[in-house]
């Protein structure tokens, strides 16, 4: 099914004189759904891939101590590494202090980027009801749910982030 | 030579101000050249001292045959500038390619800038695989074995961290050498396969619109790519400069995405899913987005902008008194060929068209250069590049005003390298 949309991808590039006239000899092996799922670990913005479990703010504040306070700080108010924690009404001043809360559009990249790079020496270890824990803790510490809000793959899409509408797309892709 | 062919500067053809000499001059392979005593810009201290007649590398046989060349030992100081990496880690950070000691248009592969978020995998090719998945008709999964039989294309192309030059946006000028400064950028052939052919074997839906890039480091580096790019221009490189890529390029493979903003070119690629939306991944919303004064930040601002470096007179340079220089620099744009280079001499109050050195290709480094004598007296070096576009190379009072100071990634200015009467030559904002 190699649509019309794409064909006129195709046309556009060989008109701009790419290689796209070359054809491959069709050495790909069809992966099979388990492969699939055990390599796609990313999230969509819409929640796209998120697992089961469920995590809550209180139950990740004590991972956040153990895991990743000694580099990111006990409140997340970045010591070594990234702050994660507040710098709200920053983004357009002179030193705009981007975290979590003032800046990130999405709530799903939090799950996605800590359960893919962190704890950053280990990552690959953390758990999907952990990786929920966290997520849930680090939008109550900039307040944005409250302790006890039940993070799992319905509420984390619905998160409303704050700085959600400051940004501005350039790719021009529709 | 005798003193009566010895050139005045009243011979010179002047072409901007303060000692800007016409690119012809060297172009032509004047006969003045030879008695003018080029001077030649040095990094270390040069020995004076005459050889003796029979030099001992004259007087016995030399080194034998080698399986892997290296470098003389005299040029072993040519290094990249090394930055301390994110505390607490050993390889999240940078090293920039030393340009004001290299030349021509490519980068020696050892000296080409890295930037890593969680340092360099040690990939056993034999067990690395690629799966393309997602928005297609079949979901596949590639050996390297089967990657290094598909048709290949050859390009030299430069690749540019967008967070290069930003320590120009500080605001004092940071006294560092020009590799210190704007050592982001490098410029290789690539070699490899054309991203659409293998999209086009795993058939990809209609409504598919991005893929997402994942990287096999321990970064898991992930970036959303319009589909439009993947079948324009996009090549899963295998070989550098005709070698397999090293391990800080992305070996076994890394994606290349010609002209775009570097961290998009994700190193030791191992999945391509087709999605219908970006993925909004933490590099392409946390970071490489730039927020502007009113506190709108944009982001997938993919394109790097035309931009110029006179790397020769530069920081990390000496001067050697006055005499007849030549200015040399690397000029590039992410949207094309270079057209035209500009060089001022005076602070910017003047400019002479710097000569373009062939082959000028599309999103490559081009090599420019132009003569200049040099009176001994303060000077003030700019270059300006205008692509084929017309797009113009913006000076940095004009990039602040129409950005503000506190923007990060995409610094294109102007670049300025004042000579001093002492043979210093610095980093200063005209
Ligand atoms: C050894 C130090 C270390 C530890 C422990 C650590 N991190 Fe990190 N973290 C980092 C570094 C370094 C980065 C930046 C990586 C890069 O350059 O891409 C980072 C980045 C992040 C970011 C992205 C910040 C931004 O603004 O883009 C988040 C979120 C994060 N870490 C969460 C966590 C969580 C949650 C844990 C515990 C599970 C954790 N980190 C443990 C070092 C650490």
């Amino acid at each position: 099914m190699c649509s019309y949309k794409l064909s006129t991808i195709l046309a556009t590039a060989l008109v701009a004189g790419t290689a796209l006239a070359q054809r491959g000899p069709d050495l790909g092996v069809v992966a099979t759904s388990e492969q699939i799922a055990e390599w796609d670990r990313s999230i969509g913005p819409d929640g796209t891939g998120l697992p089961e479990g469920s995590g809550t703010a209180a139950a990740g504040a004590a991972i956040f101590a153990a895991k990743c306070a000694a580099c990111h700080g006990v409140d997340g108010e970045g010591t070594i590494n990234d702050r994660l924690v507040g710098g709200q009404g920053t983004i357009g001043a002179e030193r705009p202090i981007k975290t979590i809360g003032s800046y990130w559009p999405y709530a799903t990249t939090i799950f996605d980027y800590v359960r893919r790079a962190m704890p950053y020496l280990t990552p690959h270890t953390l758990t999907d009801d952990e990786a929920y824990a966290l997520t849930a803790h680090l939008l109550h510490e900039n307040g944005i749910i409250g302790l006890d809000d039940v993070i799992d793959a319905e509420s984390l899409a619905n998160v409303a982030m704050p700085n959600r509408d400051n940004f501005v797309r350039r790719d021009g892709v529709d | 030579m005798t003193d009566d062919v010895n050139p005045s500067a009243a011979n010179l053809e002047f072409a901007a101000g303060n000692g800007l000499v016409h690119r012809r001059l060297f172009l032509q392979g004047s006969a003045l050249l030879g008695a003018t005593g080029l001077g030649l810009l040095t990094a270390r201290t040069a020995s004076t001292a005459p050889p003796p007649e029979v030099p001992e590398w004259m007087r016995a046989p030399g080194a034998p045959m080698s399986p892997y060349g290296g470098r003389s030992r005299f040029e072993e100081d040519v290094q990249r500038i090394v930055g301390p990496p994110a505390r607490g880690t050993t390889g999240a950070g940078s090293s920039r390619t030393p340009l004001e000691r290299i030349t021509g248009m490519i980068t020696p592969n050892g000296l080409h800038f890295e930037r890593h978020h969680s340092g360099i995998p040690d990939i056993d090719p034999n067990r690395h695989q690629l799966l393309i998945h997602g928005l297609v008709d079949r979901p596949l999964m590639f050996s390297m074995d089967a990657l290094h039989r598909y048709p290949m294309v050859s390009r030299i192309q430069f690749l540019e961290c967008s967070g290069n030059s930003r320590i120009n946006m500080n605001p004092e000028p940071a006294d560092r050498s020009c590799g210190g400064l704007h050592g982001l950028v490098s410029c290789s052939e690539w070699t490899g396969i054309p991203l659409g052919v293998l999209l086009e074997e795993a058939g990809v839906s209609s409504d598919a619109r991005w893929l997402l890039a994942e990287g096999s480091d321990a970064a898991a580096m992930t970036r959303s790519v319009p589909l439009a790019k993947a079948m324009d221009d996009a090549m899963l490189a295998l070989y550098q400069n005709g070698e397999a890529l090293r391990p800080g390029q992305g070996y076994p493979v890394r994606l290349f995405l010609p002209g775009w903003e570097g961290n998009i070119s994700v190193k030791w690629l191992r999945r391509l899913k087709l999605t219908r939306a970006p993925t909004m991944t933490k590099d392409e919303t946390s970071k490489y987005t730039d927020p502007r004064p009113d506190g709108v930040a944009e982001m997938f601002t993919f394109p790097m902008g035309v931009k110029s470096l006179i790397t020769s007179p530069a920081g990390g340079l000496t001067m050697q008194g006055p005499g007849l220089y030549e200015i040399s620099g690397i000029a590039w744009s992410g949207s094309g060929r270079i057209r035209r280079v500009e060089v001022s001499a005076d602070g910017g109050a003047s400019w002479a068209d710097a000569a373009l050195t062939e082959p000028v290709l599309s999103k490559a480094l081009t090599r420019f250069r132009v003569p200049w004598q040099w009176d001994g007296g303060p000077a003030v070096l700019l270059s300006r590049a205008i692509d084929e576009n017309g797009a113009v190379q913006p000076l940095r009072n004009e990039i602040i005003a129409a950005k503000g100071l506190h923007f990060y990634y995409h610094n294109n200015a102007v670049q300025s390298w004042q000579v001093a009467s002492n043979n210093e030559v610095k980093n200063v904002f005209v």
